[in-house]
């Protein structure tokens, strides 16, 4: 119960601090969608790490490192680290200059100028709103498990004990469930086993994210993150002492720590599993924050070009301090010093959860799972801010007209379409879960697909709107197959597999990413089609391309 | 040389050094407690924001706009 009371005291907070942040809300739609570009550098930082840092990055991470061992980090975290900052630098420099030059708000109103293609958003807002809704699903699945963990018993001799929750107290609906690798039926143990339903779980922070974003907007948005930001770095670093300091059950920390790391299965200190074109073509995952709709609108808040300049070099940093103790710690959580049950370690996503509510005392877990929630809860309200903004500036605007609404219709509109959004995603969040790694690379790969046009855009004048169009369905159509070949994301390690010759490779092919396939299709669409056909006039090459 | 150019060869030299093959197998754990593949990332880490750091020194872009008029936040 005090780890419920703690959450559910996190969670007024975040409610008070989108009030206070409402009180400096200018009332207009341009303060709602980029908080009228007065975002200083501190809170740039925190806000795009804040937005970049998901439960992809505690919970996925761990859950990741407990399944294939500490090579996660170099998969995901280290390359981000140069790659999200290089994205920021040749990137969002650019664009945050653009925007403030013509007032964009969103990605689309860009492509519209610099293409000439008063349509593209008829393509590309399907396909970006199509790619954010596993990223919301991801977001929306892990708060569900880690509350429900962190509030759930334990399980012995088949029983369950130490609940929150007796059996009973919510419909069968919501507290049985089936064992994925079983035919048994559904039961108390592979459901909520006395802790909060995943389904309710998932659902009020669903309502709080919701209520806070419409209550502050982007300013809100940003202050809420900044402070979430906070939150996670800290308590994720508390969780990592804890956890080492009972895990390794030593007098010092530091003997703790070494002797929770000796007992590492020697499998999960290496990559041997992992083959080196694989690991090589991961760097192209983390090209997606050049393409993330709700990173775009953060771009733009920035109050100058000098803004950028400290999360450019404190975001790789950032990244370290929250992603080495997450792998570390579902490394340890393969060793023999600590038992995981089935269900736990049948579902990656459970475990970092599980290992908060084993070895820390009620009062601390709960403060630690506000932590982990405070992560998830700092991407989920950017992006549904973004996705209502979208909805407005790319839909809405274009087909009504720029007099026809008044700003607080455009407010409203908005609001209903994040709503709808949320709603869908929640209903897909019920499915049969996947692993939260997974989904993210998935999601993050689709993004990356479409890396090549906002490079070209900026740096090509030769792109067309026929290399357009055709590199965002190339895109997608990649991306949609290579998807379904992947059993929709149910084959983990999926992966494209190239013949080469027996001399460069002995199994005869690399396996390559999906990604690399994508971001190829992607690309040489994009510069034959665009090579085939006309430039763009002279006027829009002079607008974006000015000579210095 | 221009220090700029010096700035994207340390970047590029950045994504050779993230293939650490040399490590693949390797099973150290450095101060007793690091996974040596951990321990190198980390430091690819550091070696990032150091770098991009530089980048923001010497290759900043020269013609960017003056600061937008709107209220200061830090």
């Amino acid at each position: 119960m005090p780890q419920l009371l703690i959450i559910c005291g996190y969670l007024a907070l975040l409610l008070i601090l989108g009030l206070g942040a409402s009180r400096l809300f200018r009332g207009t739609s341009q303060d709602y969608m980029l908080a009228s570009h007065s975002i200083g550098p501190f809170l740039l930082l925190m806000s795009i790490f804040g937005t970049t840092m998901t439960a992809f990055a505690l919970v996925g991470s761990t859950g990741e490192a407990f399944k294939e061992g500490v090579g996660v980090y170099g998969m995901l975290a280290s390359s981000s680290g140069i790659i999200h900052s290089l994205c920021f630098f040749l990137l969002g420099v650019k664009v945050w200059k653009l925007g403030k030059k013509h007032g964009y708000r969103t990605q689309v109103q860009f492509f519209r100028d610099r293409l000439e293609s008063r349509w593209i958003g008829a393509v590309l807002f399907p396909v970006l709103v199509g790619l954010v809704i596993p990223y919301l699903l991801i977001g929306v699945m892990a708060s569900g498990t880690v509350i429900n963990k962190v509030t759930a018993g334990t399980i012995r001799d088949g029983q369950v004990v130490g609940g929150t929750f007796e059996e009973g107290t919510f419909p069968q609906f919501l507290e049985q469930a089936k064992n994925p690798k079983s035919d048994e039926p559904a039961s108390f143990t592979y459901g909520s086993q006395g802790g909060v339903p995943k389904p309710l779980a998932s659902l009020a922070i669903c309502g709080i994210v919701l209520i806070y974003v419409f209550l502050g907007g982007m300013r809100g948005t940003t202050w809420a993150n900044t402070f979430q930001t906070l939150v996670f770095m800290v308590l994720g670093l508390v969780t990592f002492v804890v956890i080492a300091w009972r895990l390794g059950g030593q007098e010092s920390f530091w003997a703790s720590l070494q002797m929770a790391s000796s007992s590492i299965p020697l499998e999960k200190l290496t990559r041997t599993h992992i083959p080196p074109e694989k690991f090589f073509t991961y760097m192209l995952v983390p090209l997606s924050v050049g393409m993330f709709p709700h990173l775009f609108q953060h771009w733009l808040t920035a109050r100058s070009a000098e803004s950028f300049k400290l999360p450019i070099f404190a975001h790789p940093l950032f990244i370290a301090i929250v992603w080495v103790p997450c792998v570390l710690i579902g490394a340890w959580a393969t060793s023999d010093l600590i038992s995981i049950p089935p269900p736990v370690a049948a579902n990656p996503n459970a475990v970092l959860p599980f290992l908060v509510k084993q070895l820390a005392g009620p009062v601390l877990s709960g403060l630690l799972t506000a932590g982990i929630l405070a992560a998830i809860m700092s991407s989920l309200d950017s992006q549904f801010l973004c996705l209502g903004t979208m909805f407005t500036e790319d839909v809405i605007r274009p087909l009504y007209g720029q007099r026809s609404l008044s700003d607080r219709q455009q407010l409203l509109i908005a609001r209903l379409f994040i709503i709808g959004i949320v709603a869908l995603t929640y209903a897909l969040s019920l499915f049969e879960p996947r692993r939260v790694f997974t989904l993210g690379v998935w999601c993050f790969s689709g993004f990356s697909s479409l890396f090549p046009l906002i490079v070209a855009a900026l740096y090509w004048p030769r792109l067309t709107k026929q290399g357009a169009y055709a590199c965002i369905l190339a895109a997608a159509g990649s991306w949609l197959w290579l998807f379904c070949a992947s059993d929709f994301a149910a084959q983990a390690n999926f992966t494209v597999n190239v013949p080469v010759p027996i001399a460069i490779d002995l199994d005869g092919y690399w396996q390559l990413m999906p990604v690399a396939a994508m971001i190829v299709c992607a690309t040489v669409t994009m510069i034959l089609v665009s090579l085939l056909t006309r430039p763009p006039s002279q006027a829009t090459v002079d607008r974006f391309f000015p000579k210095t | 040389m221009k220090p700029a150019y010096g700035v994207w060869g340390l970047i590029l030299l950045l994504i050779i050094a993230h293939q650490d093959i040399w490590f693949w197998e390797d099973t150290t754990l450095v101060f007793g407690f690091l996974p040596i593949a951990l321990a190198y990332h980390a430091g690819i880490s550091l070696a990032a924001a150091f770098t991009w750091y530089l980048a923001t020194q010497f290759c900043w872009p020269t013609d960017q706009e003056p600061s937008a008029q709107g209220k200061e936040t830090p």
